[in-house]
């Protein structure tokens, strides 16, 4: 039970996927236009990557080394196909809403960075931890990136009106630049408070950002599929 | 004609693939260096998603439509394109070395390029035909080129300029992205 709640405070707070590791950069960007969507998707991921990381973990030795990005791919894949079909059945506007990201999550790089780092060497339960864990962490990133965007860009938080009437909307905030600026700010605190810790003289833990953690994601993928 | 130029012209410049579909960020941030690297993952990336959309269409029609089973389209697309990655990759280092030493580098960096996967959806979603989903994944991989040499070409404008320390790397490159993506609005008058 102890290493369970180990696994979820490291999703959440050690290494949360959004502020600290800087992963899955597209579907941050892309969907927190409100908070309701930044919520959905990052439950959507969560219940992909729970589900994809038990799984993986239980055929993780039954799996050869040689082709386990194909096989983790396909599972995964069909994991988005089953949520997507509950998504379209049971949460019809979130369904409109989120569009084509949804089967995106596929090449979601937290997913598989996951499933190669930790689900793949450890035993199912800690690995349905863990990915509830990096879920949830993705979650509250996108929800709080949401609930930011929402608010300058609309006045709304989860629809309802919270700035006062006489607040002017920044409606950038909610188109596509306005993305690109809130990541921005939120890559340069991450930075400042990665150089103060370092001046601590600290060992940190923190990734390098987008590009570094993408590129190995993807390299690491490559390597798997060369052998 | 005229409808396959407005395919054409929306991909690739009013829903830019990175500045308002947020597809390919990873490497929009990675390999926009250089203009020269820019240049050759532009290539890679037109040449890919070219092949791959008209080979997604054929699969699409012509074995998950018949045989009623258009869910599995995630799973189908995503591995006809690693697949297909590797198999370009094979065929350019044995038929033509020079594309391959220009391209090479980038093909292996494609395949979790969310963008690619993004345009064999997106020709379903949209119910394009053959030719209009060639010329869609097409049009988007160029403005996918468009942008990142852009981006390149500021950034090594900026290398030696007074960024503030939180602001090096990444983020300069986000908030230069946000600019871009604003002056890409003005494309929306094309319409």
């Amino acid at each position: 039970m102890n290493k369970s709640m180990e696994r979820l405070y490291n999703g959440i707070i050690k290494e949360n996927p959004t502020f600290v590791l800087m992963l899955g950069m597209c579907p941050t960007l892309a969907v927190t236009t409100s908070a309701i969507n930044g919520l959905g998707m990052g439950l959507t991921t969560t219940v992909i990557l729970a589900m994809s990381n038990l799984m993986i973990s239980l055929l993780r030795k039954v799996i050869p080394d040689g082709v386990r990005m194909p096989a983790f791919i396909v599972i995964v894949a069909s994991f988005v196909t089953i949520v997507q079909f509950l998504l379209q059945g049971y949460i019809p506007f979130l369904y409109e809403s989120l569009g084509i990201y949804i089967p995106l999550i596929v090449v979601n790089c937290i997913i598989l960075g996951r499933a190669e780092a930790y689900a793949s060497k450890n035993p199912p339960v800690a690995s349905l931890f863990d990915g509830i864990g990096m879920g949830l962490g993705f979650t509250i990133g996108l929800t709080a990136i949401g609930i930011v965007r929402e608010l300058i860009g609309s006045g709304t938080i989860f629809g309802a009106q919270v700035m006062p009437s006489f607040y002017e909307p920044v409606t950038i905030f909610i188109l596509a630049p306005g993305a690109f600026l809130v990541l921005s700010m939120l890559t340069a605190i991450q930075n400042k408070v990665k150089m103060r810790a370092q001046q601590k003289g600290k060992e940190t833990k923190i990734g390098s950002g987008c590009t570094g953690s993408c590129a190995s994601c993807s390299s690491c993928s490559m390597s798997g599929k060369k052998e | 004609m005229k409808e396959l130029l407005l395919i054409g012209i929306g991909a690739a410049l009013i829903n830019n693939v990175v500045l308002s579909q947020f597809l390919g960020i990873c490497a929009f941030v990675g390999v926009s260096k250089k203009v020269e690297t820019a240049a050759g993952m532009g290539g890679a990336v037109i040449f890919v998603i070219t092949i791959s959309s008209f080979i997604t269409g054929v699969i699409y029609k012509c074995l998950l439509e018949p045989l009623n089973v258009t869910y599995l389209q995630t799973i189908v697309f995503i591995l006809v394109i690693a697949a297909l990655v590797q198999l370009v990759e094979m065929f350019l280092k044995k038929s033509s070395p020079g594309l391959y030493n220009a391209l090479g580098v980038y093909l292996p960096l494609i395949t979790t390029n969310c963008a690619v996967l993004g345009v064999a959806l997106t020709n379903v979603q949209k119910s394009y035909n053959l030719l209009e989903g060639v010329v869609n994944g097409f049009a988007t991989a160029v403005g996918f080129t468009i942008s990142i040499v852009l981006m390149a070409g500021i950034r090594e404008k900026t290398e030696h300029n007074d960024v503030p320390a939180a602001f090096q790397g990444s983020p300069i490159v986000l908030l230069t992205a946000c600019l871009m993506a604003i002056a890409f609005f003005g494309f929306s008058g094309l319409k």
